[in-house]
């Protein structure tokens, strides 16, 4: 407590405040608990999230201090080995085989297509023994795998049974020889030895990782130096910190929206909080002014009130961090740990508690419930005691005019904040112009009120009730504006979530319409390094019923040890209509002669900078080959990058004819539910049971059933958000009636009637409805833009069309008109249901 | 010998205006002896309760000085004439002022642990003056269970628990009826003669004017004694 605060009598004013109104205290701190258990609940699940899946990745890594990775699937020669192993510095040296594989006996699933995956891992137990121990288990012999306990259960396989694996687009039967013991218990790995992986998977002289281990006085910076100037092309080296960036990346953007948003939970339930103080405030104004007449300095009646809004937010927040706890429990597994967001493979991450968090949204909590307390503290301190010893409530002029320059500022700082870049890769600042915008459009509420009602107000002949209420209305803009901060805090983020939303699922099923013309889609699993042939691609060509097949590469490339891999799509694209075939955003450059061009996701000029009319080295064929940049798409799959090439270019300047997918118009007269299973008996026996065939419709639908699940958890959110925005409404109305008991007293002595005084509070209730609905809906299609423009570029990478739902905007301003009203009207019976001659003589 | 006290109140050529430019009073000049109770009477608007609060520190003069026991108010800061007022002066108004939500004896305490003593010095003060004004043992009741007379008694205990120099009561009586009145005027009077505090008492009430040491009216021309 500040200096000169008496503490006894802030005790006395506080408990005996909270013992008189409970109901509006438990309100206020559940809003606030709320909030905290939001954020700390999503920052529990992403963070234990992200450890068992940085365990994972460390299982499959081992204790390596740093690795050498193929920056393409086909991987780099193995001559590299030896010569980085004579190198200074380093002690042991491991050759790794790695493909993702899959298991022949679970057949792919296009609803499930993650099921019967596996990391194939090929090693030298000898060599992996001092690098990446973990890795090691008992010898299973050339004929054996070593599976994790996760692979195990994945497969459901017992030891000692036989599994055929798939990868490269060959296949081969082990016998399962035992478990991993070190291996993580998320992480579906099978290990066996190097030089089998390399025989039977077409990977004879080709490694996909070498894991090193440095001498104990080794210089890594000197080693680091020295193994890049070895590098080939397709070769880059990453460290754990590079590891630890790249799985950073992988989620951070949606986890930080994920707690932005839980901090927008919290952000209402801090206008809640303002909207109880503001009114407790103005109820308690005689009584701070006796207070001071008696002598409690100012700045002692501030800190007062800033204490009671500090006690509100510590009790919300030690409930919340409770509730938050128990919420991630609850979460955790029914969504697992990605939430829905689907960045993360199987298991449930462990939950424990975290002290330093749990303090940090306890304080973010409290903070919330000082800075909301702060404007009603400033006014109590404000007011001159002998005037609000004689006033109950706070008098207004009529007159005077309500200020518009502070929410004018917010909303212009707001306005900057929105073009302002990322800061480390992330929307920071497009989040500070939410906040500003919100902020400005609360603030401006009172003027707002005024220009809203000004039309009305100029009517004649109005009906009493109506006329009083509009009176009320325009003459104590202040209390309206109390009222209507919760209504407008909670349509706009509403309003700016819906519109965003309904942007981004409109955006991406238009791109599924375009990029999804043809009737039937073939993928094939664990194809790469491999997949269909030539031949194997004129077989399925000559399938009776084909009107024409578009075959395609997809090949991950790694351009930079800290980010996830960015997909090499290599497809028939004509370079004077590239439009044909890929979704385009702006106008697509003219190819210099002899560039070879490429066009690149959205996202690839955020991650890379890549833009139209630059040179990217791409690591293809064993050399970095330069390559054009044409133009960029619209791509919704990969969040990481995305770059497209004519096939006949991929293939000249990697020697790769295989195909790994196919895109297949049948001819009018034929039926696609007979043309699948010629086509999957026209594939080669190795690749027929790894060939996932799709029709657009159903992959429109799965693709749009996977964009609402990763959506869930944002609409659950931003539900509850608007709960608390709803709940803090009714508890404004019900507690501004309330306060005005004895000014429907003297209505009801000089000759209103309760059904008058009814329909005014009705009409007051529908007004605010009205004009918060009216505001909020503005404010949140200003937010919206900035989510589409600014927050989903600068996190996701990729742009879409704004779309309005005004079905939408009918059916909310509606239900809040009705609400509003609703809740008005209860509230008067409660305060008319009193005598009317006691509420007069009432005093305090 | 010891030094004179200093006059409870003093107030020498105090001019106040409204601010639509009303000369509420000009020149004002009052003494107020230790231990003296005065009564100010005068029409509705004239400028009585502006002058208390002038006196109370609440509103700034325009011209002129006042004193509380020999402290100076002009040109303390609001901070310092708060602690003065919470000091030196002690306030019964029409309206009781009781805080609904404390119980008697924390009301009257108040004033105490404002000038931060703790509740274990405040509270037993505080249960001392409920017997003294007829309310023993009710110390812990809340004020929703108290009579106007009765609540009008706690606000006389709260503006004497601290030992003022000076009561400043606003209509004391405005609110009771005749009985309940005179009955609250004289336990004013003993408990200002028991405590040597003195006081002034704005009024309309003849009979509460009866109770005071010097009668004055508040004219456009300044404090005149009442005609006897």
């Amino acid at each position: 407590m500040t200096a000169g605060v008496p503490v006894t009598a802030a005790r006395w004013m506080l408990l005996g405040e909270w013992r008189a109104h409970p109901a509006r205290v438990v309100t206020a701190a559940l809003a606030i608990a709320i909030g905290v258990a939001l954020g700390f609940a999503v920052h529990l699940v992403n963070a234990s999230a992200l450890d068992s899946f940085e365990r994972a990745l460390s299982s499959v890594n081992g204790a390596a201090d740093m690795q050498v990775r193929a920056a393409t699937p086909a991987g780099f020669a193995e001559a590299l080995y030896p010569r980085l192993a004579r190198l200074p510095g380093v002690a042991d040296i491991s050759p790794v085989v790695e493909l993702p594989a899959r298991a022949a006996h679970i057949a792919p699933d296009i609803a499930g297509a993650g099921r019967g995956r596996v990391t194939l891992i090929g090693l030298d137990p000898l060599r992996a023994i001092a690098v990446t121990p973990s890795l090691v288990g008992r010898p299973g012999g050339e004929a054996g795998v070593l599976l994790s306990r996760a692979a195990l259960d994945a497969l459901d396989r017992r030891i000692g049974r036989r599994i055929t694996l798939v990868a490269a687009g060959r296949s081969h039967a082990f016998t399962i020889a035992g478990v991993l013991p070190g291996a993580s218990t998320d992480q579906a790995i099978a290990v066996i030895d190097i030089a089998t992986a390399q025989w039977h998977f077409g990977q004879l002289g080709r490694l996909q990782r070498l894991d090193i281990r440095l001498g104990s006085d080794a210089d890594p910076v000197a080693v680091r130096r020295a193994i890049t100037t070895l590098l080939p092309a397709d070769a880059i080296l990453a460290t754990p910190e590079a590891d630890a960036r790249r799985t950073d990346s992988l989620s951070r953007a949606y986890r930080v929206n994920l707690e932005m948003l839980a901090m927008v939970a919290l952000l209402t339930g801090g206008f809640l909080v303002y909207s109880a103080q503001s009114l407790s405030v103005a109820r308690r104004g005689p009584q701070f002014a006796l207070l001071r007449v008696l002598g409690l300095p100012r700045r002692a009646l501030l800190a007062q009130v800033l204490v009671e809004g500090a006690a509100l937010g510590l009790a919300g927040s030690l409930l919340g961090i409770a509730l938050g706890q128990a919420l991630a429990d609850v979460a955790v597994s029914r969504l697992g740990g990605d939430l829905g967001g689907g960045y993360f493979g199987a298991g449930t991450p462990h939950l424990g508690f975290a002290p330093g968090p749990a303090a940090v949204f306890a304080g973010i909590g409290i903070i919330v419930a000082m800075v909301s307390s702060l404007l009603p503290a400033r006014e109590a301190a404000a007011a001159a005691p002998a005037v609000a010893l004689k006033t109950s409530g706070a008098l207004g002029d009529p007159r005077r005019a309500a200020r518009l320059w502070p929410g004018a500022v917010l909303l212009a700082l707001g306005g900057l904040a929105a073009l302002a870049p990322p800061i480390a890769g992330l929307p920071l600042l497009g989040y500070a112009a939410m906040a500003l915008l919100l902020a400005g459009g609360v603030a401006t509420m009172p003027a707002l009120v005024r220009l809203l009602l000004a039309p009305l107000r100029r009517l004649t002949g109005l009906p009493p009730a109506l006329d009083l209420a509009l009176k009320r209305l325009w003459g104590a803009p202040q209390q309206a504006a109390v009222a209507l901060c919760g209504i407008v805090a909670s349509t706009s983020l509403m309003v700016a979530m819906a519109v965003m939303v309904a942007s981004f699922r409109g955006s991406v099923d238009d791109w599924l319409v375009a990029i999804l013309p043809s009737d039937i889609y073939l993928h094939l699993e664990g194809a790469e390094g491999g997949g269909l042939d030539p031949a194997g691609q004129a077989r399925l060509a000559a399938t009776p019923g084909i009107a024409s097949i578009a075959f395609v590469r997809q090949v991950p490339l790694r351009l930079a040890a800290d980010r996830p891999p960015v997909l090499l799509s290599a497809q028939p694209i004509d370079r004077a209509a590239p439009g044909r075939r890929l979704l385009l955003v702006g106008t697509p450059r003219p190819v210099p002669a002899g560039e070879t061009p490429v066009w690149v996701s959205e996202a690839m000029l955020w991650l890379y900078d890549a833009r139209p009319g630059t040179r990217l080295m791409l690591p293809i064929g064993g050399r970095l080959q330069p390559v054009f940049v044409a133009g960029v798409w619209r791509d919704y799959a990969r969040q990481f990058g995305a770059i497209a090439m004519a096939d006949s270019d991929y293939v000249r300047l990697s020697g790769d004819a295989g195909k790994s997918e196919a895109a297949i118009d049948a001819r009018p007269d034929t039926n696609i539910d007979r043309l699948i299973p010629a086509l999957r008996r026209a594939l080669p026996p190795g690749l027929a049971e790894q060939a996932l065939f799709g029709q657009p419709r159903q992959m429109r639908a799965m693709a749009l059933t996977i964009f609402d699940r990763s959506f869930a958890i944002t609409y659950a959110l931003e539900a509850i958000a608007i709960i608390i925005g709803l709940v803090g409404v009714a508890a404004t109305f019900s507690a501004q009636t309330l306060a005005r008991t004895r000014e429907f007293g003297m209505l009801r002595h000089i000759g209103v009637s309760r059904r008058q005084i009814g329909a005014m509070l009705g009409a007051e209730g529908a007004l605010l409805g009205l004009v918060g609905g009216l505001a909020g809906l503005a404010l949140g299609v200003v937010m919206s833009l900035v989510l589409i423009h600014v927050v989903n570029p600068q996190s996701f990478h990729w742009t879409m069309d704004t779309r309005l739902p005004w079905g939408l905007f009918g059916t909310l301003l509606t239900a809040l008109v009705v609400a509003a009203a609703g809740t008005a009207l209860l509230a008067g019976r409660r305060a008319l249901s009193g005598d009317a001659v006691r509420a007069v003589r009432e005093d305090w | 010998m010891p030094a004179p006290l200093p006059p409870a109140l003093s107030v020498s050529g105090l001019t106040k205006a409204l601010p639509g430019g009303r000369v509420l009073f000009s020149g004002l000049d009052l003494i107020v002896a230790p231990g003296e109770i005065i009564a100010i009477m005068g029409e509705s608007g004239i400028g009585k309760s502006t002058l208390l609060n002038l006196i109370a520190g609440l509103d700034r003069p325009d011209n002129g000085s006042i004193a509380i026991a020999g402290d100076t108010l002009a040109g303390l800061s609001d901070d310092a004439a708060t602690r003065l007022r919470r000091d030196r002066l002690g306030f019964v108004f029409q309206a009781f002022h009781i805080l609904p939500h404390l119980t008697l004896a924390q009301n009257i305490a108040l004033p105490l642990v404002l000038a931060h003593q703790g509740a274990a010095v405040a509270l037993p003060a505080a249960h001392a003056m409920l017997a003294k004004i007829g309310l023993a043992g009710r110390g812990d009741d809340y004020p929703a269970q108290l009579s106007g007379g009765e609540l009008q008694r706690i606000a006389i205990a709260r503006a004497l628990i601290h030992r003022p120099a000076l009561i400043l009561a606003d209509e004391p009586t405005g609110n009771l009826d005749p009985e309940t009145a005179e009955r609250i005027l004289a336990l004013l009077l003993a408990e200002a003669r028991s405590t040597g505090a003195a006081a002034v008492i704005v009024t309309h009430s003849d009979r509460a004017a009866a109770i005071a040491d010097r009668v004055l009216v508040l004219t456009g021309a300044g404090l005149v004694p009442r005609a006897t």
